[in-house]
């Protein structure tokens, strides 16, 4: 099966009282049917820029797809029309957001929400829509549906609200879903349900997960693939194994080692990354993370080659981060 | 807990080193409804806890959203009137202690909260931010002062010149660390942190850990942490206790907690946790369920109700309290959650 997800050299602008910022500045992956893949990296490294710029929800006006391609199934999305992608988000591509609250609409129907997908897209009749609308909250594992259909957002907990995110971003059986830290605001063993929840869902659908998360463990467990990003630039794709086991460029060894695993000794100093990221009109051209390490000359002159190493292993190869 | 075990002073263990005891401790929050706003029922967001703390000591808090750990902290440090029980600092009883008698002892303990952006004013500057607790716990002159908040920045690895700018010109980890010093201001015997690392990122979060642990030994401080991170717990703390519905249903060591689990909520938890090593991927089936409301909570045994365990008929009706099977190692006495056999006694490799 070849690639359906095809993005290539993608950089997305915002235009702020300081000038243009590029918050995602030369970013190409692909996404297999069927996989999922994981995007890494800390607050305000693009990864969430990255999936609004292929669905196009970016704020307007904004912020912009400056440069570079997204293929998706074939056709181009950046420049495709108001119409076009309407009929793909929701469709073909299912969105899940962080913060559900924020996403639903409070002064309506749980079922009211899920049914207006389904008539826009399948040209549903309401009854039939919103007997579809109880199907899919079952399927997603929220008991007494019928009774769920009828509720406003409020009355649902945090966990129950992500359900109802997930039968709405899955109502059409999507090609693709966008799940951007679907979990964050979850607890552990919820995030677990949420998780198994998707798994499942990809195996009946056969769709792509793209799964934007902070959370390392999250993507040990949940991933084929994973693309490590640093101030809005890729440093390292590879597939999962190969990444835990092996990986190169010295932002992620620091990402892995920082965190406290249960095996690790009690109150030992834990491994920290130096600094902080820049803020982002402080971007130099080169490598970034030699910018944090406060690494100067050509390093942060002149921008590393991204390539690949072994099959399947791509990498920033600046001197200093990746020897 | 029954009656007798408060009268008989039940709580885990206390000795001559211990700065916090809390029994029996219940906060509830009244539920009014009808024509004239009666009471017409209570959340029972902590119900019965009894814990200590030593000095130097960190006992972590783990549970669910809404299990009432961010709660227990605020009634320790006297944020919220406990409905009942009691909360004996350095032995002294400040239950119900009226806020004035109450001023002076609350240099001791402190509070850091999740969210620094909310937490501190953005109106104020950082040395305003860090010096107020001095200010009102009447310590030093201005000069004074300003010579601490300098002190205090260093200490926490803040440049001298944070004290001129405002909260908001700083990173997430940065603003964690002015509300640290700024808790650390009245040389406090102990911290209560609420999520101090939850909205923080990796790289940073370990940074602030290690800030914390690197206080605890330099000034011997105690911690209550509360979080819902699990091996972030685990790896700064002493002792863990683990809520559930108002309840702590487990406590013991940090080790043996993880070692040997003992109630099947304990063991859910820490199954949840994403292992960060794709080798060891897991086909597990996760805890169904959700926390169940706190304002009519099941019968009997609120963790058996929700996995529908086998023993749970049992447990209605009954006191469950906490029990020390092991020295150290506490547990709710339940009978459809508790494990009779130790699991290590039944895998011998």
């Amino acid at each position: 099966m070849s690639s359906f997800l095809e993005i290539e050299n993608l950089a997305t602008g915002f235009q702020t009282e300081r000038g243009l910022v590029r918050a995602v500045d030369g970013v190409s992956f692909e996404l297999e049917k069927g996989k999922t893949l994981g995007v890494v990296g800390e607050s305000g490294c693009g990864k969430t820029v990255t999936a609004m710029s292929i669905v196009d929800l970016l704020p307007k006006p904004s912020g912009e797809v400056l440069e570079g391609s997204i293929r998706f199934n074939g056709g181009e999305l950046v420049g495709a029309g108001q119409e076009r992608m309407q009929q793909l988000r929701g469709n073909e591509i299912g969105v899940i957001f962080q913060e559900p609250m924020a996403a639903l609409n409070p002064v309506h129907r749980i079922g009211r929400q899920i049914a207006e997908a389904l008539k826009l897209h399948q040209e549903m009749e309401s009854r039939q829509a919103l007997q579809k609308a109880v199907e899919l909250l079952d399927l997603v594992g929220i008991p007494v549906p019928e009774r769920r259909v009828l509720e406003y957002p409020h009355q649902l907990s945090g966990g129950m609200r992500q359900r109802v995110m997930i039968a709405i971003a899955l109502c059409c059986e999507p090609d693709l879903l966008i799940a951007d830290e679907p979990t964050t605001a979850l607890d552990v063993t919820v995030q677990a349900q949420i998780l198994n929840l998707i798994s499942r869902m990809q195996d009946d659908l056969g769709m792509a997960v793209m799964l934007i998360t902070h959370d390392l463990g999250v993507i040990a467990e949940q991933c084929d693939e994973v693309v490590v990003m640093y101030a809005g630039r890729i440093v390292e794709r590879a597939p999962v194994e190969e990444l835990f086991a092996n990986p190169r460029h010295a932002y992620t060894r620091g990402l892995l080692a920082s965190i406290p695993r249960l095996e690790s000794e009690r109150k030992s100093e834990l491994r920290t990354i130096p600094g902080q990221v820049a803020a982002i009109q402080d971007f130099v051209d080169g490598c970034r993370f030699c910018q944090r390490m406060e690494r100067g000359g050509t390093l942060t002159r002149t921008r590393p080659a991204y390539e690949k190493v072994s099959p399947g292993h791509f990498l920033e190869r600046c001197p200093e981060c990746a020897k | 807990m029954s009656e007798e075990d408060n009268i008989t002073g039940n709580a885990p263990h206390v000795n001559e080193s211990t700065l916090l005891e809390v029994e029996d401790l219940k906060m509830h929050f009244p539920v009014r409804g009808g024509v004239f706003s009666r009471q017409v029922g209570a959340v029972r967001a902590v119900d019965g806890v009894s814990l200590s703390i030593g000095r130097g000591e960190t006992l972590g808090l783990v549970g669910e959203s809404g299990c009432g750990k961010s709660t227990l902290g605020k009634a320790i440090v006297r944020l919220l009137n406990p409905t009942g029980g009691s909360v004996r600092f350095k032995g002294s009883d400040i239950t119900h202690m009226w806020q004035r008698q109450l001023r002076p002892l609350r240099q001791d303990f402190q509070m850091v909260f999740q969210d620094p952006a909310e937490s501190l004013d953005a109106r104020m500057s950082v040395g305003e931010l860090v010096a107020e607790p001095m200010v009102i716990q009447r310590m030093g002159n201005r000069e004074q002062r300003r010579e601490r908040v300098a002190e205090l920045l260093d200490r926490v690895g803040l440049p001298r010149s944070a004290a001129q700018k405002f909260s908001f010109e700083f990173s997430g980890g940065q603003r964690q660390r002015i509300g640290i010093a700024r808790a650390l201001a009245v040389n406090p015997d102990l911290l209560v942190l609420d999520e101090p690392v939850s909205a923080l990122d990796v790289s940073v979060q370990s940074q602030v850990l290690n800030l914390l642990m690197e206080l605890q030994r330099d000034l011997g401080l105690s911690y209550l942490f509360i979080a819902h991170d699990l091996a972030v717990v685990k790896h700064v703390s002493d002792r863990i206790a683990v809520m559930y519905l108002g309840k702590i249903v487990e406590m013991t060591g940090a080790d043996e907690l993880y070692r040997n689990p003992r109630h099947a909520y304990t063991k859910a938890l820490i199954e949840a946790i994403p292992v960060s090593d794709p080798s060891q991927r897991r086909d597990h089936e996760p805890l169904e369920g959700e926390v169940p409301s706190p304002i009519n909570p099941p019968p009997g045994c609120a963790f058996g109700h929700r996995v529908s365990a086998p023993g749970y008929e049992e447990s209605i009706g009954m006191d469950i309290s906490l029990k020390e099977i092991e020295p150290g190692h506490w547990i709710s006495d339940c009978p459809c959650c508790v494990s009779v056999q130790p699991a290590a006694g039944i895998i011998v490799s």
